[in-house]
């Protein structure tokens, strides 16, 4: 054994950890519109399980992992739509039927299976894709740049989102019926038009955060494949303050964390692996506790948004 | 660009709600460049005028003529194309956008915001107008007067050229209300109609060409403000004559019943907000605390009412420390408070109004009994109270969030001063209140002076203090700048104190 830890597992550690970030930012982004707009969706975890499974049957029945791309989105709109039609149209309290969603998404995704499944099955899912020249790059190439295209897409989507949130007409109607719903109103934006739509948008990432898991890492469905993620994925919008930067910083330390986790128990590392598991949840637990601040919150979050009530 | 209104005229304009007639048969008439002001007492109908005005609101009968042709107005992006913008005295913005964000909110129809070229059309506007301001600050980063211009500028920059503003200086502070009056005196004068709602009758008469009046939803005057005064537009607006209320009888205080020694607290954003404060106040006295707001008035009223930790000094009240004790313990040593925000802080808006008038002493005799709510002793408590403090009020279970903000006021005043305080903090008692109920404020704290309490009176309105205080604190950025008898008190030596300027008294004199 040379030292603890060798320059390949590092990079493997690395490029693992690139990996593992992408349902973390598929999922939080979405949510990170969805609480700009004033709504925050609980539900998240519940949509994942949905869309994993979605993406995997639409796979599994016509062999084309793109299939279930599409598939998984269009049932992430779906559960968008649900939430948007309780929470916004409906103006229910936010939490509870986020948590409604999310058992919703659970139970629905584990019975389908049953029915039409059944035992373990394993599909073909995406393949990595080489990106020329750049993945030839030492080091940085394996770590960055041969992955399969979900991960390039959420990575993407990083400035993207930032450039729609701070730069468009759009994202800036967002921005201010999170803050100060009736000022919007005043103005002629549509408060509910906006929350349905991030709602929507928010509900599509999520299910394509959970179509990563099955057609994208696993090339399987077990229940509760999401393990906790779309949860994860939440408190790393508030670790991120909101913004599409903070959440990249979230999401690969805590995929960094658990990266370098599974490595100590695959390769045996002289490390207490009680402690490795843990790690990660350490890390975003104390992040949070250090970092969690209201001043940055979307002022008018899981507050319905009701015409003429006085403050 | 949307037609220029040169005139406008609403007629016969009727609007019900459940149980109130608010507008019956309103007319008005506007030209362009005349600024007019809509004056009466708080529930007068001139804020729903406004909403019809401005689309909120459909009449029930009546119409709006603009230039000579009807118009139905049924959205207030409606009236916007027609020229009409409207300053909501609750600010319409968003805190976390820029000004310039804020004032292209809902017009941008292409994809990307192009803040460049909107930059350049605001300095158009606050060049024309003398309206300082940058487009790249954040609304938090501004002052209250800061906000208003941009609502000014929202307005403007949507081409309206009929501007209505409720209340338009009830937030600032008398040098802001100054600026205001003479930039819309600016824009009247290159050709905009200007509609002004207020109930503060020294403003219409600075601003004002025309005055129209309002008591319980009919025009019963409509003057040119060169042919009134001030005394007779109070006396149409509240429909009696008004006897201003003043400090009489002596002052003779009594013995030292708040001593506050050195004392500093800090701010909600951890800075030095009390910079070593120190006050006396005795009974049979009303102190006033004058000083633009934000220099230290809110954290002032919290350390007295336990309701902010002290960083160093001392409190005592009625003789004994208080310092840094928690509010039932400085309650139970009697201490009695009106908080700036009487809706959130003075009572709890859902309860009912028994709920709060008894507040404070729900847990002891005579109002519970081994822990039971004792229902016929509270209730006919409150309903003596309600009688007397004239409560306007369906029932004691209505909520007090329901009632308006002169009878919420009225419902903390009651809880108060019913349990003989021994000192009395009131932060901003009157600020939004109408002159009937300002004016009843007033005597009701003059009452409890001459009942020995002693008063801490917080108030931006040097016309409020001069009128029933006995001395006069100035508080700038948390020190006491210099306490006088209120008959030193003319407005510039306390403008000069106001503004930080301590100067020795040979150069005031």
């Amino acid at each position: 054994m040379e030292g603890f830890m060798s320059i390949d597992i590092f990079i493997i550690i690395l490029a693992t950890g690139v990996r593992l970030a992408t349902p973390f930012l598929l999922a939080a982004l979405g949510e990170m519109f969805v609480q700009r707009s004033g709504v925050y969706n609980l539900g998240v975890e519940g949509i994942m399980m949905m869309g994993a499974f979605a993406g995997f049957f639409a796979t599994l029945q016509q062999g084309s992992p793109l299939l279930g791309i599409i598939v998984s989105l269009a049932i992430g709109a779906l559960m968008g739509l649900i939430m948007a039609f309780v929470s916004v149209t409906f103006k229910a309290e936010q939490g509870i039927s986020g948590i409604g969603l999310y058992m919703f998404g659970w139970g629905l995704s584990g019975l389908l299976f049953r029915l039409y499944v059944g035992g373990v099955t394993s599909i073909d899912g995406l393949k990595p894709i080489a990106i020329p020249m750049l993945s030839d790059i030492p080091l940085i190439g394996q770590v960055l740049f041969n992955h399969n295209v979900l991960v390039y897409t959420a990575f993407l989507l990083v400035p993207l989102s930032g450039i729609i949130l701070y730069k468009t007409s759009w994202g800036l109607n967002v921005r201010a019926v999170g803050n100060k719903p009736e000022a919007a109103d005043t103005l002629g934006v549509s408060v509910v038009k906006i929350r349905y739509q991030c709602l929507i948008v928010g509900g599509m990432l999520a299910a394509l955060a959970g179509a990563f898991l099955t057609i994208g890492q696993a090339n399987m469905y077990a229940d509760n494949i999401t393990a906790g993620r779309g949860f994860i994925a939440i408190a790393l919008v508030y670790f991120g303050r909101w913004s599409p930067w903070g959440i990249l910083l979230g999401s690969l330390l805590f995929s960094m964390a658990d990266s370098f986790q599974s490595m100590v128990q695959v390769l045996g590392i002289n490390f207490p692996y009680e402690l490795a598991v843990i790690l990660p949840y350490m890390v975003t637990i104390i992040a949070l506790a250090i970092s969690y601040g209201r001043v940055w919150a979307p002022a008018a979050l899981g507050k319905p948004y009701e015409r003429g009530t006085r403050g | 660009m949307v037609e220029k209104i040169k005139q406008l005229e609403m007629s016969g304009i009727t609007k019900r709600f459940p149980g109130v007639l608010s507008n019956n048969r309103v007319n008005i008439q506007l030209e362009a460049g005349e600024v007019l002001a809509i004056l009466g007492e708080n529930g007068a109908g001139k804020t729903t005028l406004m909403n019809i005005l401005y689309g909120l609101y459909q009449p029930d009968a009546g119409e709006i003529l603009l230039n000579g042709k009807q118009v139905r107005i049924n959205s207030p992006s409606e009236a916007i194309e027609l020229g009409i913008g409207m300053v909501h005295q609750h600010f319409m913005l968003v805190p976390t956008l820029t000004v310039c964000e804020n004032v292209i909110l809902g017009l941008s129809k292409r994809f990307f915001v192009d803040l460049k070229t909107a930059a350049k059309r605001i300095k158009e506007i606050t060049d024309r107008y003398g309206l300082a301001i940058n487009p790249d600050a954040f609304v938090w980063q501004l002052s209250v007067g800061e906000q208003q211009r941009v609502e000014i500028i929202k307005a403007l920059y949507r081409g309206a050229n009929l501007l209505i503003l409720d209340e338009p200086t009830a937030v600032l502070t008398p040098q802001e209300s100054n600026e205001l009056i003479l930039l819309l005196k600016n824009m009247a004068q290159q050709g905009n109609s200007i509609i002004l709602i207020s109930h503060k009758l020294n403003e219409v008469m600075a601003l004002s060409d025309r005055v129209t009046v309002l008591r319980d939803g009919v025009v019963c005057a409509n003057v040119k403000t060169q042919e009134t005064t001030q005394e007779e537009l109070a006396k149409l607006m509240v429909g009696r004559e008004m006897a201003p209320c003043r400090r009489e009888g002596k002052y003779s205080p009594g013995k030292i019943v708040l001593d506050l020694q050195q004392v500093h607290a800090k701010g909600d954003k951890g800075s030095e907000a009390l910079a070593g404060v120190s006050l006396q106040i005795k009974e049979n006295e009303i102190l006033g605390i004058a000083g633009v707001s934000g220099n230290g008035q809110k954290e002032l009223a919290e350390v007295i009412a336990g309701l902010r930790k002290l960083s160093s000094g001392n409190i005592f009240l009625n003789g004994q420390d208080s310092t840094n004790m928690s509010p039932a313990e400085i309650i139970e040593q009697g201490l009695g408070y009106i908080p700036e925000d009487r809706i959130h802080v003075g009572t709890i808006p859902s309860f009912s109004i028994w709920e709060n008038l008894i507040l404070k002493d729900h847990h002891r005799s005579p109002f519970a009994k081994y822990s039971l709510l004792q229902n016929r002793k509270i209730m006919s408590h409150s309903s003596s109270q309600v009688e007397k403090y004239g409560i306007k009020t369906p029932d004691l279970e209505t909520p007090t969030a329901r009632l308006s903000g002169g009878n919420i006021q009225r419902v903390v005043l009651a809880r108060e001063i019913t349990r003989n305080p021994v000192a009395l903090i009131a932060a901003y008692p009157t600020r939004g209140l109408d002159i009937g109920a300002t004016e009843y404020l007033h005597s009701k704290l003059l009452e409890a002076r001459s009942n020995g309490v002693g008063i801490l009176l917080i108030s931006e309105d040097l016309e409020e203090l001069t009128s029933i205080c006995d001395n006069i604190a100035v508080l700038y950025e948390g020190k006491i700048m210099k306490v006088i008898p209120v008959e030193q008190a003319d407005e510039r030596t306390m403008g000069l104190l106001m503004a930080g300027i301590a100067q020795d008294s040979q150069f005031l004199n």
